[in-house]
């Protein structure tokens, strides 16, 4: 029988993986506006603060980060929560793995988003002020949709080395696709074939991902022109 | 608040975790960029049937995470039995020669990309100037190309050394005891995760920084060409959009 059965069982691990990485997105992307915002502002405390952050992160391996957030972080909470007189607080694995994956991935698209943003030509923006528009309609109306563009590629490439970093999150015990592979392959003896199916299966989403983006960043730059040689 | 005999005590495990950090990084890079230079010189070739290999190989390889590779070959490869009855069986037993396989596997496929990207990156100038002289292939690679193309690719190579550095946290995984490892020990036994995984943190930030520092060092020496000529032309400062 294919996979002895144990397909389904895959793929609700798969299910899991996705949930994680684009619970872990969205966090990013937040981490990722407000380390943006805080590098472009003109507060030199926020300036130092973001490139703080920036650093740590890049100087750390995601594991180790990872053990450090979910094992310190379950200690720090319990701390906080005994002297507030609560009970005992279990941080479960998927808020710990998708904060954590957040925060590190917040940190890489924070210089994407900055990069992006510094592409629009200034004078849109002040164009749009001399309009008369808000400093948040000028953000939602130009700098947005035309950041969008500059910032594909860098997202695409933080978001396939994201999905493979939810991989990590087994080692925490997230019941994603490579714990129901170890299950899987203790139960059969065939860990070769459990391991190459879900590595096929990671194969699948980031080529999907690379189409699915390739697409966007086609649809968002329709009104700019290539180089051609 | 911190545990300060803890950390003391536990140091010398950590200067044993380090040197095995550092050595499994040591074989892994050394191997993959001997490996990366064919196989980028192969990626650029107009002949489909030496580049669509190669392609698919980086491809399969940065699609799927080094942690299920490394299961795939710690764990997975014991399925066969005719490779547990070879010869070779003794070296997939070992979770040295798997994580160092694995490793090396891996950041080939990236190193091979990275080289690739500098190959293409070429002056066709020099490339012409190089065959209008009578240069074999073989001596335009040695002597011009890939000098250049290294060069060119010592940014990026750089950022792909710091990766590999963190991915040998990975191999606490499979029984390695290098510096990841010897933090979950130092955890286990002490159920101190702040002293524990926060003395590694410390490891893993200066030798990142120290291959960082490095590849600038190395970058200032062989990319001095690249540089402006005079101190007054400088990025243009960064401004609030």
């Amino acid at each position: 029988m294919f996979l002895h059965g144990y397909l389904p069982a895959i793929l609700e691990g798969l299910r899991s993986t996705l949930a994680v990485s684009a619970v872990s997105l969205a966090i990013a992307c937040i981490f990722g506006f407000v380390g943006a915002a805080a590098k472009l502002s003109g507060s030199r405390a926020a300036n130092i603060a973001a490139d703080a952050y920036t650093t740590l992160i890049r100087g750390l391996p995601e594991l180790v980060l990872l053990l450090l957030i979910f094992y310190g972080g379950q200690i720090m909470i319990n701390r906080l929560a005994d002297r507030a007189g609560l009970g005992y607080i279990d941080i479960n694995p998927f808020i710990a793995g998708t904060t954590t994956l957040g925060f590190i991935f917040g940190a890489y698209l924070t210089e994407t988003f900055r990069g992006a943003i510094l592409a629009i030509p200034r004078g849109q923006a002040e164009a749009g002020q001399a309009y008369g528009m808000s400093r948040l309609l000028v953000l939602r109306r130009i700098v947005l949709p035309q950041m969008v563009r500059h910032a594909i590629p860098g997202f695409t490439n933080n978001w396939l080395v994201m999905i493979k970093a939810t991989a990590l999150l087994s080692i925490i015990g997230l019941d994603d696709m490579v714990h129901r592979a170890n299950l899987a392959s203790a139960a059969t003896r065939e860990p070769f074939t459990f391991y190459a199916a879900i590595g096929a299966i990671y194969l699948a989403v980031t080529t999907v991902s690379i189409l699915v983006l390739g697409w966007v960043e086609r649809r968002f730059s329709l009104g700019v022109r290539k180089v051609e040689f | 608040m911190i545990d300060w005999a803890l950390i003391a005590e536990s140091l010398p495990a950590y200067w044993k975790g380090l040197q095995v950090s550092l050595i499994l990084m040591a074989i892994c890079v050394s191997a993959s960029f001997l490996l990366s230079v064919p196989l980028a010189i192969a990626r650029v070739s107009p002949n489909p049937w030496l580049a669509k290999p190669v392609f698919l190989y980086t491809y399969v390889i940065r699609g799927t995470p080094l942690l299920v590779q490394l299961y795939m070959i710690y764990f997975g490869l014991a399925q066969f039995e005719w490779l547990r009855e070879s010869a070779a069986w003794p070296l997939f037993r070992n979770a040295w020669f798997c994580a160092w396989l694995a490793f090396a596997l891996n950041s080939t496929a990236y190193t091979t990309e990275i080289l690739a990207g500098a190959l293409r990156q070429t002056p066709n100038g020099e490339l012409e100037a190089a065959r209008s002289l009578g240069l074999s292939t073989a001596s335009i690679y040695r002597r011009i190309l890939l000098p250049s193309a290294i060069r060119r690719a010592l940014p990026q190579y750089g950022n792909e050394l710091v990766m590999v550095m963190h991915a040998t946290s990975i191999a606490s995984a499979v029984t390695i005891v290098e510096l990841t490892r010897t933090a979950r020990d130092v955890y286990y036994n002490s159920l101190a995760p702040l002293e524990a995984f926060g003395m590694v943190a410390v490891f893993y930030f200066v030798i990142t920084f120290t291959l960082v520092g490095i590849v600038k060092l190395l970058e200032g020496r062989f990319l001095k060409h690249l540089r402006p000529k005079s101190a007054d032309i400088r990025p243009t400062e960064m401004t609030p959009a």
